[in-house]
């Protein structure tokens, strides 16, 4: 998955979609996330990163991701490889 | 290189509705003690989930009540409503401060005898008494709160059994401006059943007619219901004394003073509005000393206030289970207290706080139990910090009916401590084990062996 093109990050953790106006607040951790995610990292990349830099255990993470990644989905913020941009 | 704390990913959509006047969360500290007891050392002693209650919350509480009627009013006794709270612990830390006992069935009235509470210092209400209870509160000499004909004609005729009289009063309801009007309790003053009563026992003769009682609701916030009801049972005390020369000895207030919980549905949160002890006592001390008694036959104010004395004295701790997204996106966290144990939570939108450090981000949350039913919700919406499988969570003012009204629901109900007034827990009500339930429950004989 990428962000979509169109989506604005600042690196204090604001996120604006100008299609539809919405704003949003990200945390530290995902901002991190989200950097990561733009620069091409997998999913067990991802992992593997923050296990190694936080006191968090793989499953605990890993399931942490999936509801971020869910929610950006939800919010319309993010885009599959397979699909074309919206 | 030492890891770094962790805190989940989240993201949150900026609202560009209307702004809260009031702010947002107001509560960015955890409680990570209290009373100088660390939640954690509770729970890794105790377990989780836990109710934790304050002696020197009770004590405080107690004296803050006392002061504010003892200052307008110069006969003041206090009475512990077992039902709010009848963990003998509890009761006994109220005993102590010089309350009476005020019980509601025959079960509770044995729980006062057995915590000590000499007979004549117990008041026996509620709707049902079962002629042994009213025999066991005659042999003590009790004072027997009549709630209807029914009681009052078997009390007769006991008192002619016995050959005894035992010492009663009445329970009076009224309409006092409030809406319920609670009048299914007692007898009315307005269309007359109080005064009809009354007059039965004065010429009867066999009952000690020694007070005047009322309850006039529950979580009342208005004080000037008290000033009415106080007013419309002077009347009546009045009305004894000029009819038949007889001195009503006390007012009994009932309770239903509010703690500083917040209704749910409430704009404000209740420790900014609720009324105050003072209020309360404002109210009903004018009221009485407003009347027609001369100082010689003031009666005596008795006052069965119970949640607006515990509920501030408990806490429940309790542990995270899970995260949780619902269909729609929303945050729910599942913990291991339930409504099983927290039947207030029907009524309140308790304070909720973390009881470990947290960062400014929050989530709107719902907080569901861990019972396997879908009314399971303790908060439906709660800001919340950001809370981790194993983090622990402190459930605050739950000291008033839930020790009581708890339920054996699915997970057995969790043990209670008290933390005295220096600081050190003791268990007033231990744990449940299978035990508790099994032991009551009886197996036919040819219901013991199966094949599957």
């Amino acid at each position: 998955m990428r962000i979509k093109k169109n989506i604005a990050i600042s690196e204090s953790g604001f996120m604006f979609n100008p299609i539809t106006g919405e704003s949003f607040t990200v945390n530290p951790i995902g901002t991190e996330i989200l950097q990561m995610i733009n620069d091409g990292f997998e999913s067990d990349q991802i992992i593997e990163a923050i296990c190694n830099k936080y006191q968090v255990d793989q499953h605990t993470f890993d399931k942490d991701l999936t509801d971020f990644t869910g929610m950006l989905d939800h919010h319309h913020l993010s885009q599959h490889h397979d699909k074309e941009e919206a | 290189m030492e890891k770094l704390r962790y805190e989940r990913p989240i993201i949150r959509r900026l609202d560009s509705e209307m702004p809260n006047k009031f702010g947002m969360r107001t509560d960015y500290r955890p409680t990570t003690q209290i009373e100088g007891v660390a939640v954690k050392t509770l729970i890794e002693e105790f377990g989780s989930p836990l109710f934790v209650i304050s002696e020197k919350v009770l004590r405080s509480q107690y004296r803050k009540a006392r002061k504010a009627f003892t200052t307008r009013y110069p006969k003041v006794q206090f009475a512990w409503s077992y039902k709010t709270n009848y963990i003998s612990a509890v009761c006994n830390v109220f005993h102590q401060e010089g309350s009476w006992a005020e019980v509601v069935s025959g079960f509770e009235f044995q729980k006062a005898l057995g915590n000590g509470v000499e007979g004549s210092k117990i008041i026996f209400n509620g709707p049902d008494k079962s002629e042994e209870d009213l025999e066991m509160a005659i042999k003590h000499n009790s004072l027997i709160h009549i709630d209807h004909l029914d009681e009052l004609y078997t009390l007769t005729e006991l008192a002619d059994r016995h050959k005894t009289k035992p010492r009663v009063a009445i329970r009076v309801n009224m309409d006092t401006g409030v809406y319920p009007m609670w009048d299914r309790f007692g007898f009315n003053y307005e269309n007359g059943q109080a005064w009809d009563a009354l007059n039965k026992i004065m010429h009867s003769g066999k009952l000690e007619l020694v007070g005047l009682h009322c309850h006039i609701g529950t979580f009342m916030l208005s004080t000037q219901a008290y000033a009415v009801a106080a007013g419309k049972l002077a009347e009546l005390a009045i009305g004894v004394q000029r009819k038949f020369n007889h001195t009503i000895k006390y007012i009994d207030m009932g309770g239903g003073f509010t703690s500083k919980n917040t209704l749910k549905g409430a704009y404000l949160p209740g420790s900014d509005t609720n009324p105050s002890f003072d209020d309360y006592a404002e109210a009903i001390t004018t009221a009485l000393l407003n009347a027609d008694f001369t100082a010689e036959y003031l009666p005596t104010l008795i006052l069965e206030t119970g949640r607006a004395l515990v509920d501030e004295a408990g806490y429940v701790l309790g542990t995270v289970i899970s995260n949780k997204r619902s269909s729609k996106g929303k945050r729910i966290t599942i913990v291991d207290i339930g409504v099983n144990l927290m039947f207030t939570s029907f009524w309140y939108d308790h304070k909720v706080t973390p009881a470990q450090e947290f960062t400014q981000y929050a989530e709107d949350t719902t907080l569901n139990g861990p019972l396997c039913m879908n009314i399971d919700v303790i908060r439906e919406s709660v800001s919340l910090p950001l809370l981790n499988k194993g983090d622990n969570i402190v459930v605050h003012s739950v000291g008033a009916y839930n020790m009581t009204q708890w339920m054996q629901f699915i997970t057995l109900r969790p043990a209670v401590v008290m933390i005295d007034v220096d600081g050190k827990p003791h268990i007033i009500r231990e744990k449940e084990n299978l035990n508790t339930v099994n032991g009551q429950e009886r197996i036919p004989i040819h219901l013991n062996r199966f094949e599957l």
